[in-house]
């Protein structure tokens, strides 16, 4: 039980040197031993999507990955997604179209949202919806998420980068 | 009345332009931190010590032992000798009070009840040592289903409740039998499943003694603070003094997290004895097994109708299976006695009978959620209503017109007094919406080749913002009811409102922060609502029942009533004026019709640090609390589903949802419209998808959000939404509540659409969720269509 590996997490650019047991879930690495507690955990069998974040770009469950896995890849989780005092245009769209209640699967839908809108920007809606459906919100009925991510689509590609 | 449609753009609420804050889409106030990651919630917390527990692993038996492995720290019912069991009482229909141990003492009674809690320094070691936990149990036969709970030797729950009812209620109206004589009789019988509210976040709580104060802090994803708080001291037998609840970011509720879950009890136990701080969060497959279920009701209704389609005479039994234990505050009783209550509905009906039962069984306790029994009473009232059409020979929207409630106030046949609404209004707008004589056409068209589409329609009241009288009638050891706000404002102008309530994704702060706005003259930005800290704020009953903008915004606009009285008469003595031509608007107070003024602020300043210039005929300081306990007011809507059902596979798919719907006056449209939407989006979910599912021997079948379907996006589709604002004099912001009635209506209007798209074949179904083996198995009893699969599946 003990039996702790030491790693290092990069995490929004940041460096976590971190001692893990194997079985430590990159989750809960980001969340208790990173002290990144913007990363949320619904289900911890990988359905509800709340815990994703970036994994070398690609959105990952986190909670259906071991934290040493992750190791030497970058890992962006929603606390990164702000430019200093600057929203990113899917935290901007998410509070102009009430894209949010609760706040507690947010997290999970923009670190989504944004792993797929950096690869496909110009995504079509039926396929955006297909995205989306990979994760669960029970508070907004899906309609002003799905809004938001389209506004924050149409402007990410009308001033990329 | 008027109408609007679609919230209008959100703005930022940080401009002091004068003009009235209610009635626009201010962004929330809520939404910065938690779009930036930096929401608290309090699985966030860190602690020194973690708890498991566990849970019996079967429904019903005798604990003969319970074996604990060497060293591990491991509390169960012998510990907690001195710990009072969990009893809420209530004084009418005969109900049986039945005491759950927070920790099960000599018997289990669900798959699920906490045994023993386990102690150690992290979750994942807390975890392994209770996997080693040996509990020893003599099994016994279980009762499962609420109907073979109520037969003739069937297995007892609790030695105290004789035949497993703990509750049990009739009604019925002078001249009931007179007035059914001799009508056409229609009945139908409708069942909802077991479903679970489901928040996203699972439960969660933190206790840490303060070796100071000697005071205990509970965090916990709790949508009561206050009331845990009075429930905790006294099963622990503490003074509430020396402990705070505090509700953080909670994750979601929906009424699950309304009731006292056992596991904190223990939580606070174990802060007092450890003398630290201890922390437990529940995994989802704890979520699905021992957090409250809900639904799980069956209702039987007979309608009497004279010649011209009136309902002229209702009847109706009712049978809630409230699980193992009954839930504090509300007790398990609250389904079927609101059902008893509120079955007539929108409907006017003078001749009502109805009996209504509570019973017990080894499930998991029932307790409220989201619109509690009302979408099953709505399902009943709108299934009746279209058999009624059909056996009548009628339009579903006509035999509506016909028996909707239209003068104002009207007192039902069970003495609720329906103020001012526009039941039949919203319909006609609902209907035309969908542009009915439109879709009958597309309907036909596409019947011919193979596609069956329905069209369901749902009309409903919503009750809320019910204060202390309707508590009361309930007769309910706690009567909840009233809120309080309690407003400062500062030197520097800016205000605090400490409210009792507690949203938890309801967007009060900015609501709440809109109202005060408008009466005294301040922008919604210089307005900080605090909630959910008993530390912090005044006694309250926390956010239920979609009462809190109607209760806790009723206090809101009382206590700053008073806050502007003060401010007007402050500066009434700065501008030489009389206090009643004062008008603050615009951060400004001036004396109407010239251009003499005093800044808000100047006056806060003066109030606190200048009282010298108001002669001693001025008290110092700006605070004013204020309680409001309103009679309680009716929201109404008709929603609308259009489905297309596979035949071949059972599947329905919602296209198309419209809402017509009236909460009085919108405070804030763009969140009244997200309310709507998550609402209705539960109720198509609670329709086609959702079930707890349990095997005869009480294990459960749904334990991952795998085999449990919450719907995804691709499941909900547009919902349009259509809003009227009747003024009722029953809420003093003439706003009425609108937190339950998407889910209310939404699974009436699903199942009505699924029966028309399958009436072609003969075919009903009467039950939720209507799964596509339901919908199957309805399609293949009527026996009207060739089944060249052959699957005769049966229902599960």
């Amino acid at each position: 039980m003990n039996d702790r590996t030491e790693i290092t997490l990069t995490i929004n650019g940041r460096a976590h040197r971190i001692r893990v047991e194997p079985r430590r879930t990159l989750a809960d690495a980001i969340r208790d031993d990173c002290g990144q507690t913007g990363t949320h955990l619904g289900c911890e069998h990988g359905v509800c999507g709340a815990c994703t974040v970036l994994v070398d770009g690609e959105p990952v469950r986190s909670c259906l990955m071991f934290a040493v896995q992750a190791q030497g890849k970058p890992i962006r989780t929603v606390e990164g997604l702000a430019s200093g005092d600057q929203f990113h245009p899917l935290q901007r769209a998410f509070m102009e179209h009430h894209g949010l209640q609760c706040g507690f699967c947010t997290p999970g839908f923009l670190m989504l949202a944004t792993g797929v809108l950096e690869r496909e920007p110009d995504i079509s809606d039926a396929d955006l919806i297909d995205v989306l459906a990979s994760n669960l919100c029970r508070c907004t009925g899906y309609q002003n998420i799905v809004k938001a991510v389209r506004a924050a689509a149409a402007e990410m590609r009308q001033s990329p980068g | 009345m008027t109408i609007t449609r679609d919230p209008r753009t959100p703005e930022a609420g940080t401009r002091g332009s004068g003009s009235a804050w209610v009635g626009r889409s201010i962004r929330r106030v809520e939404d910065p931190a938690l779009v930036a990651g930096r929401g608290r919630f309090t699985a966030d917390l860190a602690a020194v010590h973690w708890v498991r527990f566990v849970r019996s692993q079967v429904a019903a038996g005798r604990i003969e032992a319970i074996r604990r492995p060497a060293g591990a720290h491991v509390v169960t019912s012998a510990e907690l000798a001195g710990v009072k069991p969990i009893n809420p009482m209530l004084h009418r229909f005969g109900y049986v009070p039945i005491g759950q141990p927070v920790l099960a003492r000599g018997e289990v009674r669900f798959v699920g009840e906490p045994i023993a809690a386990v102690v150690a320094a992290s979750a994942g070691e807390a975890e392994d040592l209770a996997d080693e936990v040996v509990v020893e149990i003599t099994e016994t036969p279980p009762v499962i289903d609420a109907r073979q709970a109520l037969a003739a030797g069937a297995p007892q729950v609790h030695a105290s409740a004789a035949g497993n009812v703990i509750v049990s209620a009739e009604l019925e109206t002078p001249g009931f039998a007179a007035a059914r004589e001799g009508r056409r009789l229609v009945s139908v019988e409708v069942r909802s499943r077991r479903q679970s509210a489901l928040p996203l976040e699972p439960r969660a709580g933190h206790a840490a003694f303060d070796p100071a104060s000697g005071r205990i802090t509970l965090t916990c994803s709790t949508q009561m603070p206050h009331l845990m708080r009075t429930a905790i001291a006294d099963l622990l037998g503490m003074r509430e003094q020396d402990l705070r609840v505090v509700a953080p970011d909670v994750g979601g509720g929906f009424g699950q997290k309304m009731s006292l879950a056992p596991e904190y009890v223990v939580l606070v136990w174990l802060a007092r004895e450890l003398a630290g701080s201890v922390a437990w969060t529940e995994d989802r497959r704890e979520n699905l097994i021992a957090s409250f279920h809900s639904r799980d009701q069956c209702i039987r209704l007979e309608g009497a109708f004279d010649a011209d389609a009136r309902l002229v005479a209702l009847s109706a039994d009712v049978t809630a299976n409230i699980g193992a234990y009954s839930c504090f505050p509300t007790t398990g009783a609250v389904e079927p006695l609101m059902a008893l209550a509120e079955l007539p509905g929108p409907y006017d009906v003078r001749a009502y009978r109805c009996v209504a039962r509570g019973v017990l069984t080894h499930t998991c306790p029932m307790a409220p959620y989201r619109g509690v029994a009302r979408p099953v009473i709505t399902l009943a009232t709108e299934r009746l209503m279209d058999r009624a059409a059909a056996a009548l020979g009628l339009d579903p929207v006509e035999i509506r017109r016909r028996n909707l409630i239209d003068t104002f106030p009207y007192v039902s046949a069970t003495g609720l007094t329906f103020d001012e609404a526009s039941y039949r209004q919203t319909m006609e707008i609902a209907v035309a919406a969908v542009d009915l004589p439109a879709f009958r056409r597309r309907q036909t068209a596409a019947r011919r080749h193979g596609q069956f589409l329905g069209i369901g329609f749902a009309t409903f009241s919503e009750r809320t913002g019910y204060g202390t009288p309707a508590f009361a009638a309930r007769g309910m050891e706690i009567t909840l009811g009233w809120e309080t706000v309690e407003l400062t404002m500062d030197p520097s102008g800016y205000v605090e409102a400490r409210i009792g309530a507690s949203p938890h994704g309801q967007g009060l702060r900015t609501t709440l922060a809109q109202i005060i706005a408008d009466e005294i003259g301040i922008a919604p930005g210089q307005i900080k609502v605090v909630h959910g800290d008993t530390d912090r704020t005044p006694y309250g009953f926390g956010t239920f029942a979609s009462r809190s903008l109607v209760i806790a915004g009723g206090a809101s606009l009382l206590a700053a009533r008073k806050v502007r009285a003060k401010l007007v008469l402050l500066a009434g003595h700065l501008l030489e004026a009389a206090a009643g031509d004062i008008v603050l608007a615009g951060g400004v107070a001036t004396v109407a019709g010239t251009d003499r003024s005093v800044p808000i602020e100047t006056l806060a300043r003066a109030a606190y640090h200048q009282i010298q210039r108001f002669k001693g005929e001025i008290e110092p300081g700006i605070s004013a609390s204020a309680t409001y306990d309103p009679p309680g007011t009716f929201s109404n809507a008709c929603h609308v589903a259009i489905v297309e059902v596979d035949v071949e596979t059972g599947a329905a798919a919602v296209e198309r949802f419209v809402v017509a719907e009236d909460a009085g006056r919108i405070i804030n449209p763009m969140i009244v419209d997200g309310q709507i939407h998550g609402g209705v989006a539960q109720g198509i979910g609670n329709a086609l998808l959702e079930e707890i599912v349990y095997d005869d021997s009480g294990n459960i079948r749904t334990t991952t959000l795998a085999d449990y379907l919450p719907p995804t996006c691709r499941e909900i589709p547009p919902i349009e939404i259509h809003h009227l604002e009747t003024s009722s004099d029953a809420s003093v912001t003439r706003a009425k509540g609108v937190g339950e009635g998407g889910a209310i209506g939404a699974p009436a209007a699903v199942i009505n659409a699924i029966n028309d798209a399958i009436s072609p074949f003969g075919a009903a179904i009467d039950e939720m969720p209507a799964t596509p083996q339901r919908i199957r198995a309805a399609l293949h009893a009527a026996d009207k269509m060739r089944d060249p699969m052959e699957s005769g599946q049966e229902d599960a």
